[in-house]
């Protein structure tokens, strides 16, 4: 029961404040879609658009052919987890997860021993057997979120939608849930969009991740599409870590000052650029034709990444370079840095 | 007791040694001890005089008083006004305050301020606004006189009246409440494809249904206490128009002291069964409650 969604041309506006300035992203059907972005960028109003919640000043939100401009939310059937989960606090836990069943209209509404079934059922999927009677004040937050879950799934919804799934849980049982809610994903199937402003959980979690900027889509793709081939400056710097340098490129080299950095480009663009390129792409070596020389000006401790700070003469930021080696350099040592990759957008 | 617990609380700023420290000790003595004195003389001491004046002619008097015809009548009539203004007044405020909370609309403030134009006007002036409006000598009065239609110095002049009067009391509850509670409840209801019926009485109404009674409340009490804007358009037609805080002034002038006191303290009563149902809600529900009080 999963159905393809399909985003066109989408416009929405605020006041004032241009929330969306015409987006569009195909979703097929059983697709786990990430929207990422910082706050502000309109991931979590075209959320609600998709869910019916708010309606498009342009464009349109399609359910497989359906238009859903046509439909009401009842008829929209689309499970929705809110950020604070919204459980219904008066109500215990089967009749929140019962809630969607009993709103059915009489001649299609279950009756009460099969509505009990479907609720023990869920709650079962949702790892939680047991917890009928409990009040949402009674449980944690990681068990709201999976009652939430369970809710929006009571429905057989046609499009599954997380508002910050994970983002009032503290980060162990954020970990737990998000490979629960991978796994989950693979046995319901259902087209599942998430909203999340963190990097980690999108790249983590979904099969495409759209990166939202300012009311627009910078760049759709897998994990590995957006973070290796980030299509725009802005991907690039929102995702992971990054080191800005700013070049020139003439022929197929780039310089730093009059020191080449980088060679072997293909883009027959000179001039003026930017070159991102991230810290585990920056070695230190003895000794060739392409280096940036610098001084190790700071060592730090990331986890498992050892990583130095590196002062170049011209640049005002440091450098962050991870360590391969176990062999550190010391503080105040001048080191050589040559960049195995990096990504480069023409200056503005 | 509360100057017993006084030292204790003080007891670690006085350590160093500011002597501003124990004139503030006295200070807050004679502020309590005023407040304290003030409580007894002007709310306590008439409170006890209402029961022991009613009381003081012994029971019979006091049964007598209270099931003479005329009594009865304006109990009954009391009982009336408040059946029929305090559910009026309840669905009304809802429905402002829902609208209110959960819309944005062109001129809310302006609603906002109209719902508290009773608790600024003068009872008085309430009443007065339906002698002008529906008298005899009224805007609609001849009208209503053509077609046999009596509102004032009637019931329906003394429910309009209290209808006026009581107003804000659940409006005014509720406003604060609905909008620390949010509309996601409500989404996630109607996403769940609830009708917009049913998400008002399985979520709306039980979120607030506390602050709602505590509404419903006050709202009774001041509509069976009521007085200035209901003595206007009553016309105190005895045992017809009269209410019961209308029945005690009557029968107060009338130098029947302890048959005045006697329904006096039936109306003395009730507000201490709301005061103390208001207490039991706020010592219970003080969460939802102060929801609605922090605004």
């Amino acid at each position: 029961m999963s159905v393809a969604v399909t985003i066109e041309a989408i416009e929405k506006r605020f006041e004032n404040f241009p929330a969306l300035r015409g987006v569009s992203l195909d979703i097929q059907p059983g697709e786990l879609v990430a929207l990422l972005g910082p706050s502000g960028s309109g991931k979590t109003t075209l959320l609600r658009l998709i869910a019916g919640l708010e309606e498009a000043d342009r464009g349109r939100v399609l359910f497989g052919d359906i238009d859903t401009r046509a439909l009401s939310l009842r008829d929209r059937r689309i499970g929705f987890v809110f950020q604070q989960y919204a459980l219904f606090k008066t109500m215990n836990v089967a009749d929140n997860i019962a809630f969607g069943l009993r709103s059915r209209p009489r001649e299609e509404r279950p009756i009460a021993s099969e509505i009990s079934k479907r609720v023990k059922g869920l709650l079962e999927l949702v790892q939680l057997p047991g917890l009928e009677k409990r009040y949402p004040s009674q449980l944690s937050g990681g068990q709201r979120q999976r009652v939430a879950l369970a809710r929006a799934l009571a429905i057989e919804p046609r499009v599954l939608l997380l508002d910050e799934p994970f983002g009032a849980l503290d980060a162990k049982v954020r970990k737990d849930l998000r490979a629960w809610l991978r796994e989950l994903h693979g046995r319901v199937g259902h087209t599942t969009v998430f909203v999340t402003h963190d990097q980690e959980e999108a790249l983590e979690l979904a099969d495409r991740v759209a990166i939202l900027n300012a009311g627009k889509i910078e760049q759709v793709g897998s994990a590995d599409d957006v973070y290796d081939h980030p299509a725009t400056p802005f991907v690039c710097e929102f995702l992971g870590e990054v080191n800005k340098l700013p070049v020139k490129v003439v022929g197929s080299q780039a310089f730093f000052g009059d020191r080449p950095v980088l060679g072997g480009l293909s883009q027959n663009q000179g001039g003026p650029a930017s070159l991102y390129v991230r810290p585990q792409h920056l070695r230190i070596v003895d000794e060739t034709p392409l280096a940036l020389p610098g001084t190790v000006e700071h060592l730090r401790r990331n986890g498992p990444l050892r990583r130095a700070e590196v002062a170049v003469e011209g640049l005002k930021k440091r450098l962050d370079v991870d360590l391969a080696s176990q062999v550190a350099p010391a503080i105040g040592e001048r080191v050589r840095l040559r960049i195995t990759h990096g990504n480069l957008f023409a200056a503005a | 007791m509360s100057d017993a617990t006084l030292p204790a609380a003080t007891a670690p700023a006085r350590r160093d040694g500011s002597r501003a420290r124990g004139e503030s000790r006295f200070v807050q003595f004679v502020l309590i001890a005023v407040s304290l004195a003030f409580l007894l003389l002007f709310l306590l001491l008439p409170l006890v005089t209402v029961f022991v004046e009613a009381a003081a002619r012994g029971w019979e008097a006091y049964r007598a008083a209270i099931t003479e015809p005329d009594a009865q009548a304006a109990i009954r009539l009391t009982l009336i006004v408040a059946a029929i203004a305090v559910p009026f007044n309840t669905v009304v405020g809802i429905a402002a305050a829902w609208a209110i909370a959960k819309f944005e609309f062109r001129g809310k403030n302006l609603l906002i301020s109209l719902l508290d134009l009773p608790f600024s006007v003068s009872p008085v002036i309430s009443g007065l606004v339906f002698v002008l409006l529906f008298g005899a000598q009224g805007y609609f009065g001849p009208w209503l006189q053509a077609h046999g239609v009596s509102i004032i110095f009637a019931l329906p002049g003394l429910i309009l009246a209290t209808v006026f009067v009581t107003f804000p009391f659940v409006a005014r509850e509720l406003i604060p409440h609905m909008q620390s509670l949010g509309s996601a409840d409500e989404e996630a209801a109607l996403t769940l494809g609830a009708s917009p019926w049913r998400v008002f009485f399985t979520i709306t109404l039980p979120n607030v249904k506390w602050s709602l009674f505590y509404g419903i409340l006050l709202c009774n009490a001041r509509a069976m206490g009521e007085f200035g804007a209901v003595a206007v358009v009553s016309g105190k037609i005895r045992g017809e128009t009269n209410t019961m805080p209308l029945h005690v002034e009557i029968l107060y002038n009338e130098y029947m002291g302890p048959a005045a006191f006697a329904v006096a303290s039936l109306l003395a009563g009730l507000a201490l069964v709301t005061l103390v149902l208001k207490t039991l809600l706020e010592w219970h529900y003080g969460d939802a409650i102060a929801a609605s009080r922090r605004h």
